[in-house]
């Protein structure tokens, strides 16, 4: 998605049915230097952000950042309360019992790691209860696999151009859509 | 492009009418209409969870004294309930988590409803120990919370703190994951509502997935990041489940032997109530193709293993017992096998340790009957099971003037069964409105599990080394796949 420029309304939208013949296409339309603005498919397609020459994700890294913050948390929250805070003699054991520090430190670290990727992910996604998404075709979420092509700066003559391209690479489907501003 | 395959594998998604449409059609059916069975099912089940709510309401106005414990026995139904329900609870993840990682396919079939089972298991379990407190309105201060007095903090060196927070996690994380799952398919259903409500109430809670391939490849980095991490939650929560026993000092309590066998059992049992309840929802929602003899089979196949693991702990147990020399823990098994619960301790060797090793024979193992009456013999072995732990090592303590004998009352059994009918209600309500097979990782494995692929192969290769085509085999293997 390119987000650098305003929201585009004007589209070409191109669909598939058959997830190997559209890797495929997206390769050669890719080659031939037409810009993908989005794709879209029903399921995680595999080799889909490869051919889209997409980065890898670097969600798992904030996930081991989170999961670190949890682990010092619990290990300092622990630490503080037994030897600091509140020291307690259980039975003339020793004030900072590291082992019986493990399994929750364990958990917390799960925990925030857990939460933290997935807000993260929320986050970036931009996913959140209420959200209206732009539904480019109902039938992505079906049996569809979409290619969507920004077409506001696009002359009629590129869109051709585009829609050809499409078909030729087997597309089932190639069709305009227009949102209103703000839809 | 494809992962590999090998063609002998028999297809996750049978029928050779089925294509992506088909699938989403299938699998959102049970959401899209409505039916008497349906309520009657769910009025009767929730009538079930209003009395468990008042059975609650009356433990609490009159107290724990309601309940059979006595001063020996502090400890019976409420915790075997606990240890119950959490160890159900542990096959979702296991399903979702540990077979993801090994990439066992067949788990697109049974993870959403095993995720969801977790969560209301966990639900269930959470109450026992919460209502066990008594002093219920107090309940938050098993957590670290700042206090005036002091403030006196939690005992970080205690196992039932642990518990606290290895529950809550599991709980929280499983969530996480399951709903991170549900968001695509919700989406599904939103894309093809009708009404305007439906429509927006679906969106809502799809958080507005859009299913573009940024979104995809942040959802698979998501889950299998969850996966790595629920796979070592899992099996930390009941390794410390079972430390609440483990680190006392009370005769058959005290074992290290407990966090593996309590890990073993409660996959054991969760396997069980999923099949349990898999097997009639195919049955009612028509999801014969999705959940196919091959799933059914390859959970018999880890309820023998886990069952099987269990038996061995059950012997070893004993042997210790009797080779350590220890007067008092001998004293404790000899009241298991023969002392005044001796009946307990059969059916719990009779439901977990004989019942599975019919599942070697595969003819049994691929029948229905036999698999759902077993699953349900494994439930009741693994409450029993959890039963002789607790009461069995606390009725005859050090000093037998105070050796007592556990009876229920109307409130532990109102409780008990009024935990099920949450259990079952809280279901309902997810299959009827909640997509209970995961409908975007059903699809991801069509091209290589389904029947159609896997003849649409056999036909580009020909016949000449075997495969699947329909649900006949041709080749030489014929002999060894035929068994349906």
């Amino acid at each position: 998605m390119s987000a650098t420029t305003a929201t585009p309304n004007k589209f070409v939208i191109g669909l598939w049915d058959h997830e190997e013949v559209y890797l495929h296409a997206i390769e050669h339309i890719r080659a031939k230097g037409i810009q993908i603005y989005d794709s879209l498919t029903p399921f995680p397609v595999h080799g889909l952000e490869d051919a889209l020459g997409y980065k890898e994700t670097r969600l798992h890294t904030a996930g081991f950042f989170f999961g670190a913050t949890g682990t010092t948390l619990a290990l300092s929250f622990m630490t503080w309360v037994m030897t600091t805070n509140y020291p307690i003699n259980f039975g003339g054991k020793p004030y900072w019992p590291v082992p019986s520090f493990i399994p929750i430190t364990f958990e917390l670290t799960v925990l925030f790691a857990a939460w933290g990727m997935t807000l993260t992910y929320l986050v970036r996604n931009k996913l959140w209860p209420g959200r209206v998404p732009r539904i480019y075709d109902k039938r992505t979420t079906d049996d569809r696999f979409a290619l969507v092509f920004d077409a506001e700066a696009l002359s009629e003559a590129d869109i051709t151009s585009i829609k050809d391209v499409c078909k030729k690479e087997g597309a089932v489907e190639v069709k305009d859509k227009v949102f209103e501003a703000g839809e | 492009m494809h992962a590999y395959e090998s063609e002998f594998r028999e297809p996750l998604i049978n029928g050779m009418d089925k294509n992506y449409t088909k699938i989403t059609d299938d699998l959102i059916a049970p959401v899209e209409r409505n039916s008497t069975m349906w309520w009657i099912a769910t009025l009767l089940t929730g009538a079930g969870s209003l009395f468990f709510v008042f059975c609650l309401g009356w433990t609490v106005w009159f107290g724990i004294g309601t309940w059979g414990l006595n001063k020996t026995v502090g400890w019976a139904w409420d915790i075997t309930n606990f240890v119950w329900w959490i160890g159900i609870g542990h096959a979702g993840t296991l399903i979702s988590a540990i077979l993801l990682l090994f990439r066992q396919r067949y788990r697109t079939g049974i993870n959403r409803a095993a995720e969801a089972m977790t969560i209301f298991a966990v639900i269930c379990a959470g109450m026992f120990p919460i209502f066990h407190m008594g002093r219920v309105w107090d309940a938050g201060f098993i957590f670290p919370l700042p206090n005036t007095r002091g403030p006196l903090w939690v005992n970080f060196n205690s196992p039932l703190l642990w518990d606290v927070f290895a529950i809550s996690t599991y709980f929280s994380v499983s969530l996480l994951f399951w709903y991170s799952g549900l968001m695509p398919d919700f989406g599904t259903i939103r894309d093809r509502a009708k009404g305007k409500w439906r429509k927006y109430i679906y969106n809502l809670l799809s958080f507005g997935w859009q299913g573009n391939a940024r979104q995809w490849q942040r959802f698979e980095s998501l889950s299998l990041v969850l996966a790595g991490l629920s796979t070592p939650l899992v099996l930390s929560v009941h390794t410390i489940v079972s430390f609440d026993f483990a680190t006392s000092v009370i005769p058959g309590w005290h074992t290290t032997i407990f966090p593996p066998y309590f890990v073993a059992g409660a996959i054991f049992s969760g396997f069980a109530m999923v099949e349990t309840l898999m097997l009639i929802s195919r049955k009612l929602f028509n999801l014969e193709d999705y959940i196919t003899i091959n799933h059914i089979e390859s959970m018999n196949k880890i309820i023998v293993l886990t069952g099987s693991i269990v038996g061995i702990a059950y012997l070893t147990e004993l042997f210790i017992a009797w080779y350590s020399g220890f007067l008092y823990e001998q004293f404790a098994f000899y009241n298991r096998i023969l002392g005044k619960y001796l009946w307990a301790y059969y059916i719990m060797m009779g439901c977990n340790v004989i019942s599975p090793q019919f599942y070697w024979f595969k003819k049994l193992r691929r029948n229905l009957w036999v698999t759902f009456i077993l699953s349900i013999f494994v439930n009741i072995g693994m409450w029993f099971e959890r039963f002789v732990i607790i009461v069995t090592s606390l009725a005859d303590d050090y000093l037998p003037s105070s050796w007592a004998y556990f009876s229920p009352t109307w409130v532990d059994i109102g409780i008990y069964t009024g935990s099920m009918s949450v259990f079952l209600f809280l279901f309902l309500l997810f299959s009827r409105f909640f997509p209970s097979l995961a409908i975007a990782e059903v699809k991801a494995i069509f091209r290589i599990s389904s029947e159609v692929a896997k003849a649409e192969r056999a036909k580009k290769e020909g016949a000449t080394h075997g495969g699947f085509v329909g649900m006949q085999t041709v080749g030489p293997l014929d002999k060894d796949s035929k068994g349906n």
